[in-house]
């Protein structure tokens, strides 16, 4: 009897037993929500004015449900890639426990849900800018770029630099400057954070055909930019502390992230092994969730601030 | 013996299914109530 791959009885088993309740969740791309909720929260906390706690709630749950929503639909679409590579053979649609078309309508139907109750909950230009990130998350990132340009996830990184803004715009509907400002750092800190997974995922992306840097331009190149855009990334992480979004706390802590960021990315550089590379990569996810923390606990305004800038008096500061 | 066990497996996944759709259509209604709440300023 010749040896099944697991996919293979990963297939066997949906046709026995159809697709589990947890196969929707694994849809949901989980572990990149929250990261992409968490963004937005701060966003939505760190605007001015005052807004109904319960709408907060939904405001977030809405973003959740979009970030879902376009992971689903690009799960749908890359199908045929994800069952060539190592890390994504195993999800529900290239192991066969799902049908494409029902992926496929999960997402649209979640997509179309989250924009309507933003809009009608809080605000259209957060329903917009929802939207907006949806279908470019998968219009422009997944069907436009992805497997065309080693730039995919330079332009692509929008898409999930945008979840501060929508929460900032749920909570004053508009976009303002220091919204801007947070878009920046997602959308700066997304190249060297993917530029580090590919680098030790570089066989596999080659495998699939899909057109990441070190596939196309090399190791050594991809080390170097991105180095680049970790120096990029030292005033773009302050620029909230200058706005007057965070105090000096923050500012300070920005900096020696920053700093540890770009010290990692040097080590990259130097090194010929993939053990820097994935220490860089997860200290990029570290990095992006404290700066994000401590924007919230060191906001200007609010009750948060007597936590943290408000004690600075009491230590002669 | 082999088929009823699958029959059964098979059954317990469907029925899973619609309990967390039953749960997610009485949480959409929820929040709508909810939503209807605070944007009319009662809560």
């Amino acid at each position: 009897m010749s040896q099944m791959t697991s996919a293979e009885l990963a297939r066997r088993d949906a046709a026995a037993f159809g697709t589990s309740a947890g196969d929707y969740v694994v849809l949901l791309k989980p572990r990149v929500m929250s990261l992409v909720v968490f963004t937005g929260f701060v966003g939505l906390y760190l605007a001015p004015g005052h807004l109904n706690p319960l709408l907060a709630a939904v405001a977030v749950l809405c973003i959740a449900v979009a970030a879902g929503a376009a992971g689903a639909i690009n799960m749908w679409y890359e199908r045929d890639i994800d069952l060539l590579m190592e890390r994504t053979r195993n999800r529900p649609l290239p192991a066969g426990r799902m049908a494409p078309g029902e992926a496929l309508g999960f997402g649209c139907v979640l997509a179309g849900a989250s924009v309507m109750v933003m809009g009608l909950a809080l605000n259209w230009v957060a329903g917009a800018l929802l939207a907006l990130t949806i279908g470019f998350y998968v219009f422009v990132y997944t069907i436009g770029l992805k497997r065309r340009t080693p730039q995919n996830i330079v332009i692509g990184g929008a898409s999930g630099a945008f979840p501060p803004l929508i929460g900032w715009a749920a909570a004053t509907g508009e976009v303002g400057w220091p919204a801007l400002a947070l878009f920046a750092l997602i959308f700066f800190w997304t190249p060297p954070h993917f530029w580090a997974l590919s680098l030790y995922r570089a066989d596999d992306y080659a495998r699939a055909g899909v057109p990441m840097l070190p596939v196309v331009a090399g190791p050594r190149e991809t080390k170097k930019q991105m180095l680049l855009y970790t120096l990029v990334l030292w005033p773009v992480a302050v620029a909230p502390a200058l706005l007057h979004v965070t105090g000096w706390i923050y500012g300070i802590a920005a900096v020696i992230l920053s700093a540890l960021f770009s010290l990692l990315a040097c080590r990259v550089l130097a090194g010929s092994d993939a053990g820097p590379a994935r220490q860089m990569f997860g200290f990029s996810i570290l990095y992006l969730f404290l700066l994000f923390l401590l924007m919230a606990l060191d906001r200007t305004s609010g009750p948060v601030l007597g936590l943290v800038s408000g004690l600075a008096p009491a230590f002669g500061a | 013996m082999m088929v009823m066990t699958v029959m059964n497996e098979r059954e317990k996944r469907i029925r899973a299914k619609n309990r967390a759709l039953l749960a997610a259509l009485l949480g959409v209604v929820l929040m709508f109530y909810l939503i209807a709440l605070a944007r009319m300023g009662n809560w």
